[in-house]
């Protein structure tokens, strides 16, 4: 348990960065060049890290498994980002944006690091700016703002439907001028697939060549890990197809603790599921909640009719319709954090109120906005995301009401880390959403991006040097040594493993199989019968795996189905671990919805005397994992339920 | 519906390739088209053979990863919209679909449908950025940026480097995607300052990896998945040719003082 050290600075909360970076210790310019640093993922958090590193003087290796730093999944967040510059004179502040994300996350993050986050957000705005993103921006010319789920303020920038593509661009092109100055090597479509430790601290990696199949070996004095959430265990989620969770499974093994892993999002706004061949789920951005209303019929026979195609949704009357999210919370109306509105949809759909064809859909109606502001007022907030869903869905969303589903989006859980965003790996460190640290149980939108660039730009480049001031004297290791040998036998061992079952079933056929497990079991509702179910089913599937899976080709070549099982594999085991903690968890909060525990109003109902703590978990081999706690305690803030009514 | 695929099929970057011949059947109008390669690729594994190789990830048309040559187009028949946006209730029931890799000297390929398109991202390393590093940034909004010349910076920014561009080029020009990013910071007071050395070093290394030169077609602007203007393309023209009459201007200026 001692282990478990936030590190948080001491003093009042507004002062506690600015105590820690007075009192932290530094590298000097001539000691930066001598240390090497691994950067894991090419995403806001890891493109941001290794640009900042590299500006720093530090020799940063990045890799990602995309032919391009520029593809990392950050590129499709859609909405928004967060920062408390109160240029709309609403009433923001630090404390507040800071209060807002506590408050969403249900009071299951740690007051430093979530205090630290606001306070860094208003840089963030004024590097990207200075970088060139074209944020959108007022007719005085001055930067535009839009109101997000979970806040009573508009505190969010974006640049059209397209906000993370522009912030991912914006790293990139930063990543990319330290590339040409030589401070930073990319090693696109390379995989890591373990983590090398000597002497107790991370030293380096084994990565596959995705082109060729070689494995290859890469020192490092530090090693940063920013892959990103392991929201594809589902199969269909919002996440990239290659987005794993590979790299925080691979440290996890090695003695990093995964804290609080069944902490997943649910988002609201995703298209619906339409047929068994699916690849994936695509988003539609919350953003759209601010125009959008979002109801269903009031009576079950208009829903039968709806899904029959017997009625058109612009035949139901205004008063038959139950804008439900209005109804329940009139406060927040329909921009309800994300949890409380995917539960909402969940339970008018299970209810039996449910449209499209399946029954499974929601409408999130903008003919409201429309009358009011025009359509090309809405055309200039909306339009690429309305066109894409009409690419999607065949249906112009301008005249009928879009179709909307709850879908896995992100995971608040990951890797535990301490307030230098360092996990129990000395000299590991994790970012961005593959770190469980700032959104507790529930992450408000737009505040990905925000996280993602706060750890990446202006934490990383502080608190790893912290580290390293104490490696300035470590010779670069030779990837000869014995713990290099070994990491990469093994790891050549698991593949030839993988290539020699030879059995009868695809790998997608296993990964779909666990994403239905997860779904019905360690989904948006939980039970103790059903988790306990899933971890039977989840074990059985593995072991079916093992002996049955088949993939064609060789290891010694450019070989995807290899790729799929080398991650799906993980999956398999990560999977278990969720339900584990999920089941360990007896309370309801935020995205963790446990049905034994519900308001009679079926609100969440949390247990702040048992539970208010992080979920630790630690590997000890062969399939067991032991929790660890790491008890939250609340200096500044009263813990309240959460209530958007 | 059921489809005949002719798909080109090539070991590596170093051996030659061929079309193959696919079939397949009951495919679903609503199923995207790298779906309905999910599916023949299900199909190749079940039988003992090898999936056919294709770039992809995002699947929602903002990464760039996905390519494709689909019956002589970039990104397939449908409009502004990358393969992995296009469906395939654009296609009729027993529609033959020759599907092949992007074409370009530059972009050699690495297997199958899929190439390196690494020469961009060395483009982009040669100047497509703002000089400026974490932490030493002015308040937002102490610069204001008029909203229309903002807006063409997003238009332009919105290029997601997927190549369709080059692949719809007769030449294998690279100036759509060239003369976007220029155009993203050329709109911006904050681009200024290093729009001389920008426009230079960027159209250098387009030179280098290969890119054929702009002949005005306009194959690119049909075809871009994001519909970039061609007028990006005038914009990167006349950066350039400032970019000479400057560098002269300054030198003269310099040996003048």
């Amino acid at each position: 348990m001692t282990r478990l050290v936030s590190k948080v600075p001491p003093g009042p909360l507004e002062e506690k960065w600015s105590y820690y970076k007075s009192h932290q210790n530094l590298v000097n310019p001539a000691n930066k060049r001598k240390l090497d640093i691994i950067v894991v993922g090419t995403g806001l958090a890891g493109g941001a890290a290794a640009a900042s590193l590299g500006e720093l003087g530090f020799n940063v290796k990045n890799f990602c498994y995309q032919d391009s730093p520029r593809r990392a999944h950050s590129i499709a967040a859609q909405g928004g980002i967060n920062a408390a510059k109160n240029y709309q004179n609403d009433g923001d502040s630090i404390y507040r944006l800071f209060y807002d994300t506590i408050k969403g996350g249900d009071y299951r993050a740690r007051e430093g690091n979530v205090y630290r986050l606001a306070e860094v957000s208003n840089l963030i705005i004024d590097q990207c700016v200075a970088q060139g993103v074209p944020f959108a921006r007022e007719y005085g010319g001055l930067l535009d703002n839009r109101s997000f789920g979970g806040a009573q303020v508009s505190r969010t920038f974006y640049a059209r439907g397209q906000t993370g593509q522009q912030l991912l661009l914006g790293a990139y092109s930063s990543l990319s001028r330290q590339v040409k100055k030589g401070t930073v090597k990319l090693y696109p479509r390379e995989e890591m697939q373990d983590l090398v430790i000597i002497d107790g601290k991370a030293r380096g990696i084994i990565t596959r060549d995705l082109i060729t199949g070689e494995l290859h070996r890469h020192f490092a004095h530090a090693v940063v890990i920013a892959t990103g959430g392991y929201g594809n265990v589902f199969f269909l989620s919002t996440n990239a197809m290659g987005s794993n969770g590979s790299a925080l499974w691979q440290i996890y093994k090695r003695g990093a603790y995964f804290g609080n892993p069944c902490f997943t999002q649910i988002h609201p706004t995703c298209i619906p599921v339409h047929g068994d061949y699916q690849s994936k789920l695509t988003l539609m951005s919350e953003s759209l909640r601010n125009d959008g209303r979002i109801w269903v019929p009031k009576r079950k026979e208009d829903a039968e009719a709806l899904r029959h195609g017997k009625l058109r949704p612009t035949q139901i009357k205004e008063e038959d319709r139950d804008y439900y999210l209005e109804r329940r919370y009139p406060a927040f109306g329909n921009l309800v954090p994300r949890d409380v509105a995917s539960r909402a949809a969940k339970e008018r759909c299970d209810a039996g109120f449910g449209v499209g064809e399946t029954g499974l859909a929601v409408f999130l109606d903008f003919a409201d906005a429309i009358g009011r502001l025009g359509k090309s007022a809405i055309e200039e907030r909306y339009g690429n995301l309305f066109q894409m869903y009409e690419k999607i869905v065949d249906e112009n969303p301008y005249e009928n009401p879009m179709m909307i589903y709850p879908a896995v989006h992100y995971t608040m859980g990951g890797i535990w880390v301490d307030y230098e965003l360092m996990s129990t790996i000395p000299g590991c460190f994790v970012l961005g959403e593959a770190n469980f640290s700032d959104h507790g149980a529930n992450r408000l939108g737009a505040s990905a991006l925000m996280q993602g660039l706060a750890d990446g730009y202006f934490v990383i480049p502080y608190t790893i040097q912290n580290y390293l001031s104490s490696e300035i004297r470590t010779a670069r290791i030779s990837t000869d040594k014995e713990e290099f040998a070994a990491a990469g036998k093994q790891v050549a061992d698991r593949l030839e493993k993988l290539m020699s079952i030879k059995g009868k079933q695809t790998v997608d056929d296993f990964h779909k199989r666990l994403g239905r497990i997860m779904w019905e079991y360690v989904g948006m509702g939980r039970n103790e019968a059903g988790l306990k179910k899933a971890v039977g089913m989840i074990q059985e599937l593995r072991q079916e795996f093992w002996q049955d899976v088949r993939i064609p080709g060789t290891m010694h070549e450019l070989n995807t189905e290899l790729e799929k099982a080398n991650r799906v594999a993980d999956f398999l085991e990560l999977g278990e671990l969720m339900a584990l903690d999920a089941l360990n968890r007896n309370e309801s909060c935020g995205g963790h919805f446990r049905e034994e525990f519900q308001t009679d109003e079926g609100e969440a109902l949390r247990d702040d005397a048992n539970y208010a703590y992080v979920a630790a978990w630690e590997y000890q081999g062969d399939g067991k994992h032991e929790l660890h706690k790491e008890v939250l305690e609340y200096e500044f803030i009263e813990v309240k339920q959460r209530n958007y009514k | 519906m059921d489809l005949k695929l002719k798909i080109w099929r090539q070991k590596n970057a170093k051996s030659g390739g061929r079309f193959e011949k696919y079939q397949v059947k009951g495919i679903s109008p609503n199923c995207s088209f790298l779906e309905m390669l999910d599916i023949l690729n299900e199909q190749l594994v079940r039988s003992g053979q090898e999936p056919v190789a294709f770039d992809h990830d995002c699947r929602e048309g903002i990464c760039g990863m996905c390519s494709l040559y689909i019956n002589g187009k970039p990104h397939g028949p449908d409009k502004a919209i990358t393969t992995c946006q296009l469906h395939m209730r654009k296609f009729k029931d027993g529609d033959t679909i020759t599907i092949e890799p992007w074409r370009s000297r530059a972009f050699p390929v690495i297997r199958d449908l899929m190439v390196d398109r690494y020469a961009f991202d060395r483009i982009i390393q040669a100047g497509g950025y703002i000089s400026v590093n974490a932490g030493g940034a002015q308040d937002a909004n102490a610069m204001p940026v008029p909203k229309y010349q903002a807006d063409l910076s997003m238009d332009a920014a919105a290029c997601i480097g997927c190549g369709a561009c080059v692949a719809a080029c007769k030449n294998a020009s690279a100036m759509l995607f060239v003369s976007a990013k220029v155009s993203q910071f050329a709109l911006l007071p904050q681009g200024r300052p290093e729009a001389v050395e920008r426009v230079r070093n960027m159209v250098k290394s387009m030179d280098e990896a290969g890119f054929g030169n702009c002949t005005n077609t306009g194959a690119c602007e049909a075809e871009c998945p994001k519909e970039i203007k061609l007028t990006n393309i005038a914009r990167l023209n006349r950066e350039f040719f400032n970019s000479k009459v400057c560098a002269e201007t300054r030198k003269a200026a310099v040996f003048a003082g």
